[in-house]
């Protein structure tokens, strides 16, 4: 089959290569390109735009204040309801959110850039390095955060406004969750996430400790027992199995693994990859995980999907963005078996499939990729960290719609929780939401 | 092909695009260009006595308002007339005319309101053999505070008596030039009638100041932290030029009287609308400072073309035009009813003309149908402000019905057909009775 050897290595490209590659996706308004890109909007009556963000920014309201010279009181607008506005403006695919609504679109299909008027206004704010909000008076009222990540920061930042104080308590040894482990390198450069984090913890009043996980080194019970409050972000932190024969072939990876060590590696060029790459998996983490081996120099990228484009959860922008930086996307496909030597992949067998009434089926017919490194990106799965102690809803945490668990005094959001919607924007919206619940659940 | 040719007061020129006495028409480096360029005629930046010549600011002149990506919309200056010597611009002039025979060449003046500034420039002028003079009764600083410009504009009298000094020590043509900043500018236009004026031209520019320096809270543009009020123009100041050229006219007194119009012409459509409004030339100045000599071009095809498509061979087919069609609101059609209609399959949804309507206006927008965003127009409380219209992003999306029979669903009351105005009408104390 294979009519190479298996090649899984750094080093192949120059170094200024890689430095274009892992540059700014979306290179930044300048101050003109932002007043031209502001006076495009109509300003809409009960704007759509606004309806279609899940943290409900007044879009409106934030373009015109750019419009009118004042970009920072449009960065106030967008942190007022989501203290994120930074990396949302980066990470969130605005062409399924607020860009596809805006009355442009349906104009001219041409939107309104919202996200780079986002980000040009919130990285005016925050280069000023000041935090821009002031903490109520200090109550006695303590809340166990546990996740450091966009769910949990929101809410930790909504806590301390609140003046109740904060311990955050996190598993790995930076905060910022999957905007410092999980996006694409080339969405959130010059070390971004950490300054937003930075950036959030400025209002005082939160304290993180890192190395600390639920069902590990810390109990529900315990922080039940010390806080007045507690909110679970932890996040999905098991991987879907591939279900393929001979999947513990050296080469096959798991895609959020490998995309975490890229973001925390120093060097890019130290990280291997293979010459001829596979991923499966039709979702956001495919896309970015299969764009970022080409950017580090891989052959030959395809992605295998089991059912058609429609379906992917990558949005077609990404799809299409894939298919620029040369990704090939195979449609109704699935994994069969791993093709190894010496145990070592070298390839994949695959399986068409077909869609009958709604049901997935093999059609028996098979085809061969050469693969020596193999991804998989086929979703995460909730594990229970509370011992049970939860209800939950399709395996992940039941809430209601003020992020209230099944527990008095517990609250959860983010990815953990039923109805996540894995955006980071979902995630901080959970995070307020629970924090002005907890808070009224305090006062009260 | 249409004929583009203009004969102005007597003047010929191959269009009817001059180009407006200012900072383009300053020297015969600029003028020849312009020629070059294709522009019909020039009108010479203002000349002033002999002597010593005029000094400028040595700071910014300008300042501006501007749209988005900074279209330039209004322009302010506080330029004084030409800082050149006399001798240098007469002679000058009678080089380039001569080498232009086909062009206008107006001169502007400004001397001081006495008989003898007057009597002393006019024969030197004459003997330019320009084809004409224009009187600038118009700039609104500097010139002004020592009485000259629109000091002279401002007092009907003056002018009437400086156009008959020019009518009686020259054989020129004589356009005189009026500031809008007066109240009523069939006034100063009467007047230069009554002096012999062969034509009037306006607007000067407009007296502004266009905005103040939050940080040193001086006017710009600011002269070592100062600032003066300016003469303002640009495309901003068309809708008042094209409103004083139509009073001119319609004025019993001055109807006729031939108009050169100037004011934020930039384009051929704005050329258009004045010539339907009885101008026999436009006078350009902004639109050639922001985009160059080469704009003309684009008037000149333009209007050509549309003169070929609506079927004016000369300007004078549809000169005037517009001109009986302006009348005053009391003679407007108070039976004319129409009622604003949005078209479904061009509206985006932005909810523009709901705001508009509803927070300003009359409330006859509805926003939802069948619990969906909708944007649809109730009758029954449309006043056909045409608010909504004006307002809205889309071309054509909303427009202006007319109903020509049933009920009015706002009134109550049957669409009459008949013409009936306010003279009439029986909610006017003032009314004419038909019978009286």
């Amino acid at each position: 089959m294979a009519q190479t050897k298996p090649d899984i290595t750094g080093k192949r490209l120059s170094v200024a290569d890689y430095a274009t590659n892992f540059g700014d996706l979306h290179p930044p308004l300048d101050a003109h390109e932002a007043l031209v890109e502001s006076d495009r909007c109509y300003f809409c009556f009960d704007a759509p735009c606004m309806k279609a963000c899940p943290t409900s920014i007044d879009i409106p309201l934030f373009i015109r204040q750019i419009q009118t010279g004042h970009p920072k009181s449009a960065a106030r607008t967008i942190f007022d309801q989501n203290i994120f506005g930074g990396m949302c403006a980066r990470v969130c695919p605005t062409e399924t959110l607020c860009e596809e609504a805006c009355v442009r679109e349906t104009a001219e299909g041409k939107p309104v850039k919202i996200g780079l008027l986002q980000r040009f206004a919130t990285d005016q704010l925050m280069a000023d390095g000041v935090h821009p909000y002031e903490r109520a008076a200090p109550t006695d009222k303590k809340v166990a955060v546990v996740g450091a990540g966009p769910a949990g920061l929101a809410c930790a930042h909504r806590l301390a406004m609140h003046g109740h104080s904060v311990k955050v308590y996190e598993a790995r040894e930076k905060s910022g969750g999957l905007n410092e482990y999980g996006i694409a390198a080339y969405k959130a450069p010059g070390n971004f996430a950490q300054r937003e984090v930075d950036f959030i913890l400025g209002i005082g009043g939160i304290t993180v400790e890192h190395g600390r996980a639920l069902g590990r080194t810390l109990s529900l019970a315990q922080l039940q027992a010390d806080f007045d409050a507690v909110f679970l972000a932890v996040g999905l932190q098991g991987v879907n199995a591939l279900g393929a024969a001979n999947d513990d072939a050296e080469g096959v990876t798991d895609a959020v693994g490998y995309i975490a060590d890229l973001r925390q590696a120093g060097d890019l060029s130290g990280l291997p990859v293979g010459r001829k790459v596979v991923v499966i998996g039709g979702g956001m983490t495919a896309i970015d995980v299969a764009v970022q081996s080409r950017l580090l120099g891989a052959e030959d990228v395809t992605i295998l999907y089991r059912r058609g484009p429609g379906q992917m959860k990558a949005s077609k922008y990404e799809q299409d963005l894939a298919q620029t930086k040369g990704v090939k996307i195979r449609h109704w496909t699935i994994p069969r078996e791993v093709i190894a030597s010496n145990g070592k992949a070298v390839g994949l067998r695959c399986e068409y499939t077909r869609e009958t009434d709604g049901r997935l089926s093999g059609t028996g017919e098979t085809f061969d990729l050469a693969a020596d490194m193999i991804f998989r990106a086929i979703g995460q799965t909730h594990v229970d960290v509370a011992g049970g102690k939860l209800a939950l809803d399709g395996g992940r945490i039941k809430t209601d719609d003020q992020k209230r668990t099944s527990l008095r005094g517990v609250w959860a959001g983010g990815d953990c929780i039923a109805g996540g919607q894995d955006l980071t924007v979902a995630a901080v919206d959970d995070g307020r939401r629970a924090a002005d619940s907890i808070n009224q659940f305090l006062k009260g | 092909m249409a004929d583009l040719r203009s004969t102005f007061i007597g003047i010929k020129s191959p269009n009817p695009f001059w180009l407006a006495s200012a900072p383009p028409t300053d020297k015969e480096y600029n003028v020849v260009r312009a020629f070059e360029a294709g522009w019909g005629g020039v009108v010479w930046k203002t000349l002033g006595e002999e002597g010593p010549p005029i000094v400028n600011v040595n700071g910014p002149r300008y300042g501006a308002i501007h749209g988005a990506d900074r279209r330039l919309l209004g322009l302010n200056n506080i330029e004084l007339i030409t800082d050149r010597p006399l001798e240098v611009n007469l002679r000058e002039i009678k080089k380039v005319k001569r080498e232009w025979p086909d062009r206008a060449m107006i001169v502007s003046i400004m001397v001081p309101c006495q008989e003898e500034s007057w009597k002393a420039i006019l024969p030197r002028v004459e003997e330019t053999d320009c084809d004409g003079i224009e009187l600038n009764f118009g700039c609104p600083h500097g010139m002004s505070e020592r009485g000259m410009g629109a000091a002279v504009g401002q007092v009907p009298d003056y002018i009437e008596m400086v156009t008959r000094w020019c009518k009686q020590y020259s054989r020129m043509p004589v356009i005189v030039k009026l500031t809008p900043n007066i109240t009523d500018i069939r006034y100063p236009a009467r007047a230069a009638r009554k002096g012999g004026a062969d034509a009037v031209s306006l607007i000067n520019t407009i007296s502004s100041i266009v905005s103040v320096n939050l940080d040193n809270f001086a006017p710009e543009p600011t002269i070592d932290g100062k600032g003066s009020h300016g003469g303002y123009c640009g495309p901003a100041v068309k809708p008042i030029a094209l409103n004083m050229v139509a009073e001119i006219a319609r004025d019993r007194e001055t109807h006729g009287l031939p108009i050169s119009a100037i004011g934020g012409v930039t384009t051929w459509r704005d050329a258009a609308e004045f010539i339907s409004m009885s101008a026999g030339t436009v006078q350009v100045c902004t639109a050639a400072m922001t985009y160059g000599f080469r704009i003309v071009e684009e008037m000149k095809t333009g209007l050509s073309r549309w003169m070929d498509e609506k079927g004016y061979q000369t300007i004078e087919d549809f000169r005037g035009r517009a001109v009986p069609n302006v009348t005053d609101w009391q003679y407007l059609n108070l039976n004319y009813v129409t009622k604003a209609h949005i078209d479904q399959d061009l509206c985006i949804k932005c909810g523009r003309c709901y705001a508009a309507c509803e927070d300003t206006s009359h409330q006859a927008i509805m926003k939802e149908k069948d619990g969906a965003r909708h944007f649809e127009v109730i009758d029954a409380e449309c006043v056909a402000c045409n608010l909504c219209v004006e307002v809205c992003p889309v071309d054509n999306c909303i427009t202006m019905v007319r109903q020509t029979e049933g009920v009015d669903p706002r009134t109550g009351r049957r669409i009459d057909p008949s013409y009936a105005n306010w003279t009439t009408h029986p909610n006017n104390p003032m009314a004419m009775k038909a019978a009286e």
